[in-house]
């Protein structure tokens, strides 16, 4: 176990330091800049400016530049657009919001979603059962960015129950229609899922065997479908994180958070480099290290998968 | 509390239908046996004959979508079991009837260890205790020859072979000491010769336990080493039934004769394997007359119109055919 | 099994251990019609047929792509309307209007989803969003399928070594925050013109796409390669390529429907949270995502800028989905992992 720990560990390095570097790549293959945007500058002051940040020099003079301080210290540089502020600061002052909404929707998915979809499987083919899965088909075809604002249209601007935007820190009423507008589609797939994979393993000739050995239905669910059956549930989460990021980012926007996703869409629109890869590699970082837990919660709960 | 006649078991005209897209398969279609205490009766037929779902229904296990019990009851001491409550009938799973399946590997849970498995069906139905329990089990994985039981009680059952894992089945099965045992298919997904093995087990802990059993194979092989009583099934049907000497030296129905010749003999010079000509008959469009009539060697014009009677050969023997009598003849029996 | 070929004994069907049938004697009648005629695909079509709510997401998507694609032309010849058509003329018009009503707030028949901003038909506008949105999506799909069936297949079908390093890479591609990069691609390479735009999604979005694929068709593959059709094929001397090509991809249909079927919501979804964002779709062409990001500037004050391309879009992708698990009911009941 702890030598596949240290294996993928090993790869996630190179692997974070190529998409960083894909990335710095495409931004230093674009046309355009940070500095003037639409308007032409005189020559002469274009020049100072590429002198002061050192994109006069060759290229791979201003890889080294990004690279070592990275490399070394995790230093991802200052912001350009927002003047003075380090980024490894922008982020640990946006990350909060984003991990909140995030984590806090993953979680509403999960408890919603495995209750509904363990219901459906028991119940099959009953009211409940169609019912649930109707509605979870209606979560993953309505976008985020539509059901957001008609939330808004609903609970702050109709019934002024909720704040329509804004961070309010944490907890507080703000985070409640952020969290529900992103956590809809996961809850909805997270019930499908359950439902098919409890419904599979109720079908397995294990399930038969508890059964005839006479266990209450009861027992034989809970002792003995649901380990089982929430495996592809687990596994999903790996992805479903990758998913949940982008989430975020509309979120974001919709509801005005000042979060990782929002700044990283500024970052672009801003080509702001040192932002812009700064973001870009924790996110790979967060990805990576979470799709690790994933895969080792996977192999202690699967016992067929651990002992290899 | 037994039935007048001492027959732990008694299955009267059993039903069980199925409800698929292509219209109702009816896999057990009015079967009637026995099994007296201490026997051992073998079920034997082709896939598709109806002998598992035979099994299942007696325990009330069948899938109930598309399934259901039709029709019929099943005594057990006396019991009907299709009339009880769903209470009362998972009382009488694991600690009065206990079955073993097919499939070791997929019948055991794979995310449980083998102890917990075990423990469980001691715990519910005799009331152990966690220490109780386990003592129990591992004194019971001993009985069925798993070695070093102690240590390995807590493995999970993919670390086990698929012989030991049967044991371990036959272990969970008579932990609490069931009065009657369904087997169906126990050696089919094992080795040659761990079959072998396995039989004996079951043969030795019957002797010493006094469990009744009920062997459900396609295999005549294993018929003939282990049972007292046979039952031919086909198309959901019951074709012949037996006392086990009786069927292999004088069998009365043509699907059975044609059964035995399939057995490859390695005696036979000549070599060549015998088969039952066709396929069996699709259970959802049965055509009129009996099952076996496209099949079969004897066939004439009366065996596509009618179904054939079930004939009384012999004080325990009887066959559904219309030339029983000729057929038993043929094979050397005097009929009644 | 007798495998004497001087004999001539039939070809056996191994039934169980101990009994073997002779196929030469099965006769289709004589069986009882154990062995049906038809053909899978036709089995299938059958059962699609009988979901009814397959059917009902079938009839939507055709109802929604056609009324895409003939929709802005007939509003064009029937009211004068374009998706850009801007009365300028009047400023009495230049304003966004409920869903059927006219100029003074009488009822009129004119524009039933309304207008936006600049007075221009939403009907018109949400129609030719879904020209773009239901292009994007299954074109995108498409370019997904091509790579992700090649690359599956031949992974599959390499095995080994090969097929090892290939997964890997899919692997971790898999993991890998793709969006996030393709965001920066797309803002970095803003194309000038809008179609340029569109093939720069296609490709960027294409390519997140095809990793699953790869997985379905290289599990389908590994399982079918060492039938005995592959055999026989190889025996004879048919090359890899078109083993792969010719005899295994077309074998592997079935699952590659319908995922594709799913993957185009998928798609459409990703479109359209990019152009929300404003890294898809430019003006003045219009997709539901962007027509969305517009009509959330006003939704306090004219909330059916918002509500009907996004109702209209969340329309599409139900049925479709409903289409998507219909077939994969229909081509394999077994299949279902969600």
């Amino acid at each position: 176990m702890l030598r596949f720990i240290v294996r993928r560990l090993l790869v996630t390095i190179p692997t974070i330091l190529v998409v960083i570097t894909i990335t710095w790549v495409l931004i230093k293959l674009a046309p355009g800049n940070f500095y003037s945007g639409e308007k032409r500058i005189p020559p002469a002051i274009e020049q100072i400016i590429r002198e002061k940040y050192g994109l006069d020099k060759p290229w791979y003079q201003q890889y080294a530049k990004t690279m070592w301080p990275i490399v070394s210290r995790l230093d991802f540089g200052t912001s350009l657009r927002y003047s003075g502020q380090s980024v490894n600061t922008i982020i640990k002052r946006s990350l909060p919001v984003s991990a909140a909404v995030g984590i806090l929707a993953y979680l509403l998915a999960l408890i919603v979603g495995i209750t509904v979809g363990s219901i459906a499987a028991l119940k099959q083919n009953s009211k409940w059962d169609y019912g649930s899965m109707a509605l979870a088909m209606l979560g993953i075809s309505v976008p985020n960015f539509v059901l957001g604002p008609i939330l808004v249209l609903i609970f702050s601007l109709g019934l002024y129950w909720l704040p329509p935007s804004r961070w309010g820190g944490f907890p507080s009423r703000n985070l409640i229609l952020p969290v529900l507008t992103l956590s809809a589609i996961y809850m909805a797939y997270i019930a499908r899922l359950t439902r098919a994979g409890m419904l599979e393993v109720l079908r397995s000739d294990y399930i038969r065997t508890a059964r005839a050995k006479g266990l209450s239905e009861r027992d034989v669910v809970i002792h003995h479908a649901l380990r089982g059956g929430l495996m592809p549930v687990i596994s999903y989460t790996g992805p479903a994180l990758a998913f949940l990021l982008t989430g975020t980012v509309v979120v974001e926007k919709i509801f005005a958070l000042p979060g990782l996703g929002n700044y990283f869409i500024q970052a672009s629109l801003n080509r702001d480099e040192p932002l812009i890869i700064g973001i870009v590699a924790f996110i790979a970082m967060t990805l990576l290290l979470m799709n690790l837990l994933v895969d080792i919660a996977y192999a202690y709960l699967d016992p067929r998968v651990r002992y290899q | 509390m037994t039935s007048p006649d001492g027959n732990l078991l008694e299955v009267k005209n059993l039903r069980t239908y199925f409800e698929t897209d292509d219209g109702i398969v009816k896999a057990v279609d009015d079967i009637s046996f026995h099994l007296k205490r201490g026997e051992t009766l073998g079920i034997v037929g082709e896939s598709g004959s109806g002998k598992s779902v035979t099994n299942l229904s007696i325990i009330r296990l069948v899938p109930s979508p598309p399934g259901k019990i039709v029709s019929g009851q099943v005594f057990f001491n006396g019991t009907d079991l299709l009339a009880l409550s769903n209470e009362a009938i998972r009382k009488i799973r694991g600690r009065r009837i206990a079955m073993i399946f097919q499939d070791p590997m997929t019948s055991l849970n794979p995310f449980m260890k083998i102890s917990k498995q075990l423990m469980e069906m001691t715990e519910l139905h005799l009331g152990h205790t966690k220490a109780q329990a386990r003592a129990h089990a591992i004194r019971m994985l001993e009985t069925v020859g798993i070695p070093d039981a102690k240590e390995r009680a807590d493995s999970y059952p993919h670390e086990f072979s698929g012989g030991m894992r049967q044991r371990v089945m036959i272990a969970m099965a008579l932990s609490c000491e069931p009065e009657l045992l369904i087997a169906d298919e126990p050696t089919t997904a094992l080795d040659v010769t761990i079959q072998a093995q396995i039989l004996e087990l079951i043969k030795t802990l019957k002797r010493e336990t006094g469990t009744s059993v009920m062997l459900i194979t396609h295999d005549l092989g294993v018929v003939a080493g282990m049972t007292d009583h046979v039952i031919v099934m086909y198309a959901g049907k019951i074709f012949e039934q037996a006392r086990t000497s009786e069927l292999y030296s004088v069998p009365g129905n043509p699907y059975t004769k044609g059964l035995l010749r399939s057995v490859p003999d390695p005696t036979d010079e000549q070599g060549k394997l015998y088969q039952i000509p066709g396929l069996p008959p699709d259970v959802a469009h049965l055509k009129p007359g009996c099952p076996f009539a496209q099949r079969c060697d004897y066939t004439q014009d009366i065996c596509r119109r009618e179904f054939p009677p079930f004939v009384q050969l012999n004080a325990d023997h009887y066959s559904l055919c219309h030339f029983a009598r000729e057929v038993y003849s043929e094979s050397g029996g005097t009929p009644l | 099994m007798s495998t004497d070929k001087n004999t001539d004994q039939p070809e056996l069907i191994h039934i169980g251990p101990e009994m073997a049938v002779a196929e030469a004697d099965v006769m289709p009648e004589e069986t009882g019609a154990f062995v049906q005629g038809t053909s899978l695909w036709r089995d299938a079509w059958r059962r699609l047929l009988k979901n009814k709510l397959a059917v009902f997401g079938l009839v939507v998507v055709v109802i929604i792509t056609i009324a895409s694609i003939v929709g802005p032309t007939l509003i064009q010849r029937v009211f004068g309307f374009t998706p850009d058509y801007i009365p300028s003329h009047d400023s009495a018009l230049t304003q966004s209007f409920p869903p059927f009503t006219g100029p003074n707030g009488e009822f009129s028949w004119a524009h039933p989803m309304g207008t936006d901003n600049a007075g221009r038909d939403q009907l018109a506008r949400v129609l030719q969003g879904g020209q773009i949105s239901l292009f994007v999506g299954i074109l995108s799909t498409l370019v997904s399928l091509l790579i992700g069936v090649s690359y599956g297949a031949i992974a599959g079908y390499a095995g080994g070594r090969v097929d090892n390093v290939m997964m890997r890479i899919v692997d971790v591609l898999y993991s890998l925050p793709y969006v996030i990069v393709v965001i920066v691609l797309l803002s970095m390479f803003r194309s000038q013109t809008p179609r340029g735009q569109l093939i720069l999604l296609f490709i960027a979005i294409g390519s997140i796409s095809w990793l699953t694929m790869a997985r379905i068709v290289r599990g389908q593959v590994l399982s079918l390669k060492n039938q005995e059709f592959v055999l026989a094929a190889r025996a004879t001397g048919v090359s890899n390529y078109r083993i792969i090509f010719r005899h295994l991809v077309p074998n592997t249909l079935g699952p590659v429907i319908v995922y594709a079927t799913l993957t185009i919501p998928q798609i459409m979804l990703t479109e359209a949270f990019l152009s929300f964002l404003g890294f898809g779709v430019q003006a003045p062409l219009a997709s539901w995502g962007s027509l969305a990001s517009d009509g959330i500037q006003n939704i306090a004050i004219f909330p059916w800028q918002l509500i009907f391309p996004g109702v209209t879009m969340a329309l599409t992708l139900f049925s479709l989905n409903f289409l998507g698990d219909g077939l994969r009911d229909a081509l394999d009941p077994q299949m279902r992992t969600v």
